[in-house]
């Protein structure tokens, strides 16, 4: 086997700059560092994609309430699966979430008290959302609330509302 | 009787097959002792000599040694649990509920394990404190400090995700509670939460991850840390005995 005559790794400079102090190695270490970081980078985003699903099973944000009728004029009326009150004062009708804004509890209408109360850490509202004691930090907020051609009631979860706004029926 | 059983275990320890496993020939001389120590997998990261003030019960409580004990008993009863619990809803809590009322020495296994992790979640804290008022943090043992609070957080989100399992009121209510705590974060909360639901609610797919931290990822990351936590104790020179303790006896 003939001998190669190579020079150490250490003194191989780039040949277009001599002199220049970034070694062949240095180079290519910190191109494949870079790559690996890139590629490590990339990873952790589809791994996140992976984990956020794209379809869920989970209850309709968007939902039908029923006939108007159906809720008295000043009545509070929870409804269980949806996790929302449907709330009818004379000015007209709103819809306040039933889920604590502390830590996510479903809280409940007490009539005898005129509020909605929570049973994990004793939050309480007036039936309008408005907080009467902590710990929740905020009000409870108002969902849209709207009539369909059909004229029944549809709440529509996604959008939150100001609690100044009443669909007038 | 006794010469006969002697002599049989002679022959035994003299064939091919014993020869090949253990090596290192009768443990009579300290050198070959330690070589038996160092031949075997699972007590080369222990060490080979163990002062014995530091086996007296008031050097650790065997608080440490505890822990590692329940952690046993955790996989193997987790294990046996498995094989009777599908991790779906409702499933999960039917499954539950026949483990304690249908399956012979169901409840037994339940409460082993329910008790087990409860009395770890204890006793690691009980090896903390003493580790910690003993100065057993001080230099070298900062690093195996370390690894220690990476296994006690280790515990309690094993014994947070396990909490899941039964898929009961209580249950579902610590988790609901629990996640809307990280939702608290600034900015990223409300993703975070998200993915470890894997959803806006406490459901078929949050109990799945949860159980898949609880008995694949969480525990695989303990045994890794905790195989690094015995090494290191036996690399920083053993375990720190009270200068009161220390009255120079081996």
């Amino acid at each position: 086997m003939s001998e190669t005559k190579q020079p150490p790794f250490t003194t191989v400079h780039d040949e277009g700059e001599p002199g220049n102090g970034v070694t062949r190695r240095d180079f290519l270490n910190e191109v494949t560092l870079g790559a690996l970081g890139i590629a490590g980078l990339g990873s952790v985003a589809v791994t996140y994609q992976y984990f956020s699903p794209n379809v869920l099973f989970e209850p309709p944000t968007s939902f039908r309430v029923g006939n108007p009728d159906l809720y008295p004029v000043q009545s509070v009326t929870i409804l269980q699966e949806q996790q929302v009150y449907i709330v009818r004062m004379p000015d007209g009708f709103y819809a306040v979430s039933a889920i604590c804004t502390h830590l996510g509890c479903v809280t409940q209408w007490k009539p005898d008290s005129d509020q909605i109360a929570c049973p994990c850490h004793g939050s309480k509202f007036k039936a309008d959302g408005t907080k009467i004691e902590g710990p929740a930090p905020r009000p409870l907020p108002h969902f849209a609330i709207s009539l369909t051609a059909d004229g029944e009631l549809l709440v529509d979860k996604l959008q939150t509302v100001k609690s100044g706004e009443v669909l007038k029926v | 009787m006794a010469t006969t059983l002697h002599s049989a275990l002679d022959r035994l320890r003299s064939t091919k097959v014993w020869r090949s496993i253990f090596r290192r020939g009768p443990a009579s001389t300290n050198r070959t002792r330690s070589l038996a120590v160092f031949g075997n997998l699972f007590l080369h990261w222990l060490p080979v000599k163990v002062r014995e003030k530091s086996l007296r019960v008031r050097a650790s409580y065997y608080m440490g040694s505890i822990t590692f004990l329940l952690f046993i008993v955790l996989v193997v009863t987790g294990v046996l649990l498995m094989f009777y619990y599908h991790p779906a809803a409702p499933n999960a809590y039917h499954d539950m509920k026949d483990l304690r009322f249908v399956v012979s020495n169901g409840v037994f296994l339940r409460n082993v394990h329910r008790l087990a992790a409860h009395l770890m979640v204890f006793a690691v804290f009980w090896h903390m404190f003493h580790v910690f008022y003993r100065g057993g943090y001080k230099p070298p043992h900062e690093f195996n400090w370390v690894v220690g609070v990476i296994l006690l957080l280790l515990t309690l989100f094993l014994s947070y995700t396990g909490y899941l399992l039964p898929w009961d009121q209580l249950a579902f209510w610590a988790v609901t509670v629990g996640t809307n705590i990280i939702s608290a974060m600034p900015l990223i909360g409300n993703k975070i939460r998200h993915v470890v639901l894997g959803g806006n609610i406490v459901g078929e797919n949050a109990l799945l991850r949860f159980y898949v931290l609880h008995v694949v990822v969480l525990p695989l990351i303990a045994f890794l840390f905790i195989a690094i936590h015995f090494w290191r104790v036996q690399k920083d020179g053993g375990l720190t005995v009270r200068p009161k303790d220390d009255d120079g006896k081996e």
